[in-house]
């Protein structure tokens, strides 16, 4: 069954694996074979048994599995423990397992063969189902049970030549050999597509590692990819690109912290921002990330929490004696805990677990608690390239990243263990302040990007309702806190008392005087008024003796006989008290 | 296909020959398993061919992956020979049958 030749780009197969389709851009290359090679246990099965099922279940492609040192009961068993039911694809219709056993003990040889009996069962089962995908695991077997590589070479080039006629897209598998990736050199067999799976202990932390050695005709990521082989089967982690292309959300979210809002432009942080709070031992992170917690779930967000130190009882109960009630988030399903030991597998394996968990969950919020505890399981720069990928991913996915990262006394405040700050876009500082015979703890935003900030230093309380902020005291003595802050204050206060009063004195005082001054300007508006009466009084008398001499003058000129001047005198009467007033 | 049988014995063997069409090789396999047993076997052996060409399900149930693949089933245990047979020496050591014991009878 010849194929027309195709002249347009490489189609290809969409495996299902997880992360694996995006590195290879699409999948294996249809209708070729692909090589998957690696030591034994490297997941060499499971990756091929993974491009079945998945073919089989997601892309209605059906598929033939071809074993050659299992049993199907085996294989049944072995993936069971990954969801992978082949019982029921096999009920379906949608999958055949074979197993060709060749015991070299049962078998003489002698003279010509080939390997028709193999092609007929394969082809009896293609056609069974119409599968459109084959895994032959691992044809090598072969060369074990039979005593001639000369017709073997012969048989497989003429396999693979005719499941590319076919159309099928198939995987063989294969153990490196000495130099080379296969024992029987199959690789050069399989042009195509050839990937390496590498399973390595460092420092007693086992990292499986997947690789595309070569892949023609298509581009391909060129890197070590770690991948996991966990419950759901196999994933591979894609390096997120290193582009800086994500697009940026002018949404803020609260911190939780009501006073902390305020120093962030009053309004919080950026949504799908990467956050930062690093601090001493004991100066509160996990609180703070609490908050950020708990006010996300109250806006109905979902969150994970990856913690490194805590398991999820733990933290819930610590976090309830600071008031919070996270256990209710993680019963309605908003919080999900995910508690690990840094030292269970390696950097890489975590990575691929936190971004397996982001995308089943697709959380609004990832908090780690706390980064700085990679450095265990790694050396700085891979913990660096770590958080850079993780913190990509996790902006590229508009989620919100709450880092939190322990400083340990001897480094330098502004550093953290794993040198991020530059990958940060805003990062909170808490350190602890020993003064008088206490350690008060305060917070400054070292920087926030994208928003005004405050620059103020505020201390902090853990209180039973979580975070306080105060303001610190500073003052002609410098910056005060805790008690030191509260003897200060009440100093002042007791001087404010003071002055007061001072003031209530002196207001008293000046009263007094005031009412004397009263008294006395009565006491000399009396005197006036007496003088005044007095002094009209000596008016009047003396008015009525004028009077009465004029009278008397009149007497006589009217005794005399004189002449009447009346009107005259009584004009000179009526002027005289108008001049003495 | 082509089927001799003699008059059974005590110890008669049941031989299957797996061959995918007429080949030369399936061909050649059947001739000279048949002058084999003819030999060796006289009157004592049955040989039935299986065509998987034309009973592909067969080469599962059976376990076939080289053509031809000469099977005997009985006496016990179960044999392999893959092969045109033509080395008639090796094809006795995996029949297990001694070359004495045929020439015997």
């Amino acid at each position: 069954m010849p194929r027309s030749t195709k002249t347009k780009a490489l189609s290809k197969t969409p495996t299902g694996i997880a992360g694996f389709d995006e590195i290879t851009r699409g999948g294996l290359p249809t209708g070729r074979t692909s090589l998957v090679c690696g030591n034994a246990g490297c997941g060499k099965t499971l990756f091929a048994t993974e491009f079945l099922v998945r073919g089989a279940m997601q892309f209605g492609e059906p598929g033939v599995f071809m074993l050659f040192e299992e049993s199907p009961e085996e294989l049944e068993q072995n993936v069971a423990s990954l969801g992978f039911d082949l019982k029921a694809l096999q009920d379906k219709q949608l999958l055949v397992l074979d197993q060709i056993r060749v015991e070299r003990s049962e078998i003489e040889e002698t003279g010509e063969y080939d390997l028709e009996g193999l092609f007929i069962r394969l082809g009896f089962a293609i056609d069974s189902i119409g599968a459109k995908r084959v895994v032959l695991d691992t044809i090598e077997t072969l060369f074990g049970g039979l005593s001639n590589p000369a017709i073997l070479r012969s048989e497989l080039r003429r396999l693979f030549r005719w499941l590319k006629d076919r159309g099928i897209t198939s995987i063989i598998t294969g153990e490196p050999g000495e130099g080379q990736l296969t024992r029987q050199g199959l690789e050069e067999y399989v042009s195509d597509c050839v990937i390496l799976l590498d399973h390595r202990v460092q420092e007693q932390l086992s990292t499986r590692r997947l690789r595309i050695v070569k892949y023609r005709g298509s581009a391909h990521g060129s890197n070590e990819y770690p991948f996991l082989i966990e419950e759901s089967g196999f994933s591979v982690l894609p390096v997120t690109s290193m582009l800086l292309q994500h697009t940026v959300s002018d949404e803020r979210i609260s911190s939780g912290v009501p006073g902390l809002d305020e120093m962030l432009g009053g309004e919080g942080y950026y949504r799908g921002s990467s956050i930062l709070v690093s601090g001493t031992a004991g100066t509160g992170k996990t609180s703070f990330s609490a908050h950020l917690v708990d006010a996300a779930c109250r806006r109905g967000e979902r969150c994970i929490y990856f913690a490194f130190e805590e398991s999820q009882e733990q933290f819930v109960r610590n976090m309830g004696s600071i008031g919070f009630d996270l256990g209710q988030w993680v019963k309605k399903g908003r919080l999900l805990f995910h508690a690990t030991r840094p030292t269970l597998h390696g950097l890489e394996m975590h990575l691929v677990r936190i971004h397996k968990l982001v995308e089943e969950q697709k959380p609004d919020l990832v908090v780690i608690d706390p980064i700085s505890n990679f450095t265990s399981v790694g050396k700085q720069v891979e913990v660096q390239a770590m958080l850079l990928r993780l913190m990509d991913y996790l902006k590229a996915r508009q989620i919100t990243a709450f880092l939190v990262s322990l400083t340990s006394g001897s480094s330098a405040l502004e550093a953290t263990e794993v040198q991020v700050s530059s990958l940060i876009d805003t990062w909170l500082l808490l350190r602890a302040i020993e003064s008088g015979g206490e350690r008060n703890r305060v917070l400054y935003v070292l920087k926030s990007r994208g928003m005004a900030h405050s620059n103020q230093l505020r201390e902090y309380r853990l209180t039973d309702r979580g975070v306080d902020l105060l303001p610190v005291y500073v003052g002609p003595e410098g910056v005060l806190t805790g008690s030191m802050r509260l003897a200060q204050e009440a100093r002042e206060a007791g001087q404010a008392v003071e002055q007061r009063q001072e003031l209530d004195r002196r207001q008293r005082e000046l009263e007094i005087k005031r009412r004397t001054l009263e008294a006395q300007i009565g006491a000399l508006q009396a005197d006036f008024e007496h003088v005044r009466r007095e002094s009209e009084a000596l008016n009047g008398e003396a008015n009525g003796r004028l009077e009465t001499i004029e009278r008397q003058r009149q007497t006589m000129n009217e005794i005399r006989g004189g002449k009447r001047s009346t009107t005259s005198s009584s004009g000179k009467t009526r002027k005289a008290p108008r001049r003495r007033a | 296909m082509s089927k001799s049988k003699q008059s059974p014995k005590p110890e008669s063997w049941d031989l299957r020959l797996y061959v995918a069409g007429q080949t030369p090789k399936s061909l050649a396999a059947f001739e000279n398993l048949r002058r084999i047993c003819d030999e060796h076997l006289p009157g004592r052996y049955t040989i039935e061919v299986i065509d998987l060409v034309v009973n592909p399900k067969l080469a599962r149930d059976h376990q076939i992956v080289a053509i031809p693949t000469l099977i005997r089933k009985l006496p016990e245990p179960l044999r392999r020979i893959i092969g045109d047979l033509s080395d008639t020496q090796r094809t006795l050591v995996g029949l297990q049958v001694s070359p004495h014991e045929g020439k015997s009878k």
